[in-house]
């Protein structure tokens, strides 16, 4: 009987072991609690000392010779390096150091694998997330642009050495240095590669090149008549300040793409709709750049400035390094997940870049012999389609198999076996091109640019750039200003890929690239400056097709400033680079202002239309106006457009807010405004009062909330990319918006400001909204983000060969191939 | 007669004194085994080595079974709770707020140091426990 309590007891403690060795839960798991609390092993060796100590000695096999790391308090890395190579390295192991979670997640996110370490995720939708990114083909399209990078041998010896640094960091990781995350999932680094830069880079394509609006306009097409579709989605608007002015002269075009015969019969019919959703990346993913010649400064010299506008992520997209070679000296922001400064100046020039936004995505229509779909239609025959099978695997699950048809035009995206975030049956099929899957070498590009001396090495440098498409801006000590569309776009006839296309013969495919001379462009313009807001690069007498799908306020706004500005210092630009005013309101109040009917408005309703006509314009954190001009737009823009489009089960685009804008701006009786559902016929002044009186009860809601300002209720986030709250800074006091130079959103804004002086002695300021360090448990996991939400800057120190002893000088990391002997 | 009483007494006196005194630095030398040995191990081993060294510790040294269960437990709630707070003060917080947040212990960092502690500590008294019913079995 004696054995009974030994058995008792080992049953429990060995059933307490087990249970905290498990990962529990069903679609959100708990990481393994015994190893996780472990002081020696758990979340708790992520909690790094806040006197850490960075001074060390670092042995990485491979490097060619010695390098030294010098850390300013920021813990910025100021490298000192023998050569590029070696440069290439640290900066691998620099990047795996302080942020290997991060690049890690973000091409396992490009390589459609989240399922493998996230599970299915709600409602499949992991899962569909992997589905569509393999479809669309980004690992084809990886291993496409590796192969053509690999073969340069410039761009291949820096990816081995930047695999290499990272591997280094890799290998020397214990289970106790695990990055957090690691260790919330329960899952470990695999060994990096080159085909992950390359997928890096592939996603950074997807981002910002890999969204279109084929499906919603091909219903609306089929929806609206032609009159009205042609009032709801016009090809421009007529506030749009281009890129590049009105009235700039362009040369006839060198290719005349040809509309297929059958354009009306089979394209603008009307007939098709489509059921299936897309992926798509953040709408909203945009920039500013301009940079002002020196006859606008007071210094006499150029000022570049750049803020792209992505994802307010934490750890944030954006790793800040000066990289000194004997070749060149280069500052800016780098891309953990690649090697090279992406945004940034070296002791010449400064280059900053915006997302160009046309479309490069475009869907055809496939008829399959059968459900087997290996065979299709085209050309007057059938046609054998390539099939591949993609493993998709699932966290604590039966892997999925996936079969996906490729046609000429590309793969198969959608089909009866896949229709996307869509629940609806559908028996069609879709095939995509997408510019991205065609192989090219875009980190050439900024190879070139570290060290470029002026505007021919930039424009050479800028060459190898295909996709996705950006506004390159350029500036230089000898005073020049530039700014090229950048990029190989397809020459589209008019409305091509506005709609899903019919994919039986070649009618329809893309003809040919765009001389890339041909991008819309500037140099040294009389005005004094060139700017990019991601507008539409030209008006409607380029000799191309642009598309439609651009926004249009902040470029307006950024032109209007710096033509009236003069005498511009870098704190000028830091005044407009955080300029929180609104043109949008700015041109839609006075309709509101006109229309609305005061007569039987309540004390508190009058009240709050007295504070928006008192309002300055300006979406400042404090603001009541920009939340009572949120509101009454919005409604304004369902009441007018809902009872139309509520007629429909289809997704339809909803026009974008410039349209509604422009078409009351022109004309107070547009034919939408009535509310076909009633028999009367209502007025714009009707409208604009019933807004408002809906505007008044949400103000009431947010006053009882306490989130009476702009800032409350607009409730931006760094957030982290779990979107886990716990390690996100949620709340931040920081105004703007959209439509604003400003353009800081809920999740979404300002991922990097850029202001470099190209005077003798360089004069730069920058911040990000995070911190060097991706890790959550470090003092420098946020560093920057107060000082970013209220608008101030930090000088950007670039480190002298002099100066290794300067006070600035923090911590140093040597490097060598060997352990040294101390 | 009174005088044999008294030296018997005394010597049971003496003698209980004695026993405590070997129980009390049994205890000590267990739970300081422990904590020493879990620590070294825990350098190079997963997490769950605290249970082995508690299991072997407390059959090398006897121990009633709930001496040598308290002996396990203090010794990993010590190690792990003391641990967790000299990080935890050197970190000024910064994490173990957030993974309180997150698991959810209401963000308190002196939550998740007692739970670190306790989960420790039960692991290890459980180790140990089961170590000393083993002896009185065989």
């Amino acid at each position: 009987m004696r054995i009974v309590p030994f058995l008792l007891s080992l049953l429990l403690t060995t059933g307490l072991i087990i249970c905290l060795n498990t990962s529990w839960g069903s679609l959100k798991k708990t990481p393994l609690f015994g190893q996780f609390l472990s002081p020696q092993h758990g979340f708790w060796q992520n909690a790094e000392p806040l006197r850490q100590e960075f001074n060390e000695k670092i042995a990485l096999p491979g490097l060619q010779g010695k390098g030294a790391v010098y850390f300013d308090e920021y813990l910025i890395p100021h490298v000192e390096a023998g050569g590029e190579t070696d440069a290439c390295y640290i900066q691998g192991y620099l990047h795996a150091r302080f942020r290997l979670w991060q690049m890690e997640f973000q091409t396992f996110a490009a390589a459609g694998r989240l399922s493998e370490f996230l599970g299915p995720g709600e409602n499949n939708n992991y899962v569909k997330y992997d589905r569509s990114m393999r479809r669309l083909g980004m690992v084809t399209a990886a291993r496409a642009a590796l192969a053509v990078m690999e073969k340069d041998s410039i761009i291949k010896r820096d990816c081995d050495a930047y695999t290499a640094g990272v591997n280094a960091y890799i290998g020397e990781l214990s289970s106790g240095a695990l990055p957090l995350e690691y260790k919330l999932l329960n899952y470990r680094p695999e060994p990096w590669s080159n085909l992950k830069t390359a997928l890096f880079i592939k996603y950074m394509a997807y981002d910002l090149a890999g969204g279109d609006n084929d499906f919603e306009m091909t219903n609306a097409r089929s929806f609206f008549s032609k009159e009205d579709f042609a009032k709801l989605y016009p090809a421009t608007q007529d506030s749009l300040d281009p890129i590049v002015p009105k009235g700039t002269h362009f040369l006839p075009p060198s290719f005349v793409p040809k509309a297929p015969a059958t354009v009306d019969s089979l394209y603008y019919n009307g007939n098709s709709t489509v059921t299936d959703e897309e992926l798509k990346p953040e709408k909203s993913n945009g920039s500013n750049n301009w940079a002002v010649s020196g006859k606008k400064t007071l210094s006499g010299r150029p000022i570049l400035c750049n803020d792209p506008h992505l994802n307010t992520n934490l750890p944030s997209i954006w790793y800040q390094m000066q990289i000194h070679t004997p070749d060149y000296n280069v500052y800016g922001v780098s891309f953990p997940g690649a090697p090279f400064v992406i945004i940034g100046f070296n002791d010449s020039c400064a280059w900053g870049i915006t997302n160009a936004g046309r479309d490069v995505r475009d869907y055809y229509a496939i008829k399959f012999r059968d459900d087997t779909r290996r065979e299709y239609w085209f050309n007057g025959q059938w046609r054998t389609a390539d099939q591949r099978v993609d493993t998709i695997r699932i966290k604590d699950a039966e892997p999925f198999y996936d079969t996906v048809a490729t046609t000429v035009f590309g793969p198969v995206m959608y089909d009866p076996g896949f229709t996307g975030y869509s629940d609806v049956a559908s028996d069609r099929s879709y095939a995509v091109r997408w510019k991205a899957a065609d192989s090219s070498d875009e980190l050439l590009t900024f190879h070139y640019l570290q060290s470029i001396h002026n505007y021919d090495d930039y424009k050479q440098a800028i060459s190898t750039f295909k996709t996705p498409g950006q506004n390159f801006v350029f500036a230089d000590k000898a005073g020049q200003i530039a700014i090229w569309q950048q990029g190989q776009f397809p020459a589209k006839w008019k409305e091509q890929g506005l709609f899903v296309m019919p994919g039986e013969d070649s009618s329809y495919m893309w003809q040919n690239s765009i001389d890339e001379e041909e991008n819309p462009y500037m140099i040294d313009p009389d005005r004094g400056f060139v700017s990019s807001a991601n507008q539409e690069p030209a008006d409607t007498t380029y000799p191309y097709y642009l598309g439609s799908d651009f926004p249009i306020y902040r470029g307006l706004i950024i032109n209007r400033q710096l033509d009236a500005m003069n005498s511009i210092t870098p704190a000028d630009m830091m005044k407009l680079q955080t300029d929180n005013f609104d043109v949008f309101a700015q041109m839609a109040r006075p309709i509101l202002l006109q229309h609305i009917n005061e007569a039987g408005l309540t004390e508190e309703a009058k009240a709050y239309l007295n504070i928006f006509k008192l309002w300055n314009l300006r979406n400042d954190p404090s603001e009541e106006g920009p939340i009572i001009f949120h509101y009454w737009w919005d409604h304004l823009d369902h009441d007018i457009l809902d009872d139309e489009f509520a007629r429909t089960p289809l997704h339809l685009l909803h026009p974008y807010e410039s349209t509604l804008l422009e078409a009351l701006l022109k004309d107070s009786s547009w034919s939408f405004i009535d509310n076909i559902n009633t028999p009367g016929k209502e007025t714009l002044r009707q409208i604009v009062t019933a807004a408002f009186r809906k505007t008044v009860d949400d103000m009431a809601r947010v006053s009882q909330e306490g989130n009476l300002s702009w800032a409350a209720f607009k409730d931006t986030w760094a957030r982290h990319l779990l979107r886990l709250p716990a390690l996100s800074r949620t709340h931040l006091p920081i105004g703007g918006g959209t439509h604003c130079i400003n353009a800081a959103k809920q999740f979404h804004g300002p991922s990097w400001r850029m202001i470099v002086q190209l005077t003798d002695k360089t004069e730069a300021y920058g911040i990000y909204p995070g911190g060097q360090s991706g890790n959550p448990g470090s003092p420098y996991y946020d560093t920057f983000i107060d000082r970013w939400a209220t608008g101030a800057y930090l000088p950007l120190w670039v480190m002298g060969p002099g100066e290794t002893m300067d006070k600035r000088v923090k911590w140093v990391m040597h490097f060598s191939t060997t352990p040294s002997s101390e | 007669m009174g005088h044999a009483f008294f030296n018997n007494a005394l010597i049971r006196i003496i003698n209980n004194v004695l026993i405590r005194i070997i129980m009390t630095l049994k205890f000590l030398a267990a739970t300081l085994l422990i904590v020493l040995l879990s620590f070294a191990c825990g350098l190079y081993l997963p997490w769950w080595v605290i249970a082995p060294v508690s299991f072997f510790v407390s059959l090398l040294i006897p121990q009633p079974p709930l001496a040598a269960f308290m002996a396990g437990f203090l010794a990993l709630f010590l190690l792990w709770g003391g641990m967790a707070l000299a990080i935890d003060l050197a970190n000024g917080s910064i994490l173990s707020a957030k993974v309180a947040a997150i698991l959810p212990l209401g963000g308190s960092s002196y939550a998740i140091v007692i739970v670190t502690g306790v989960i420790g500590a039960l692991v290890g008294g459980g180790s140990a426990l089961t170590a000393a019913f083993l002896r009185k079995a065989s």
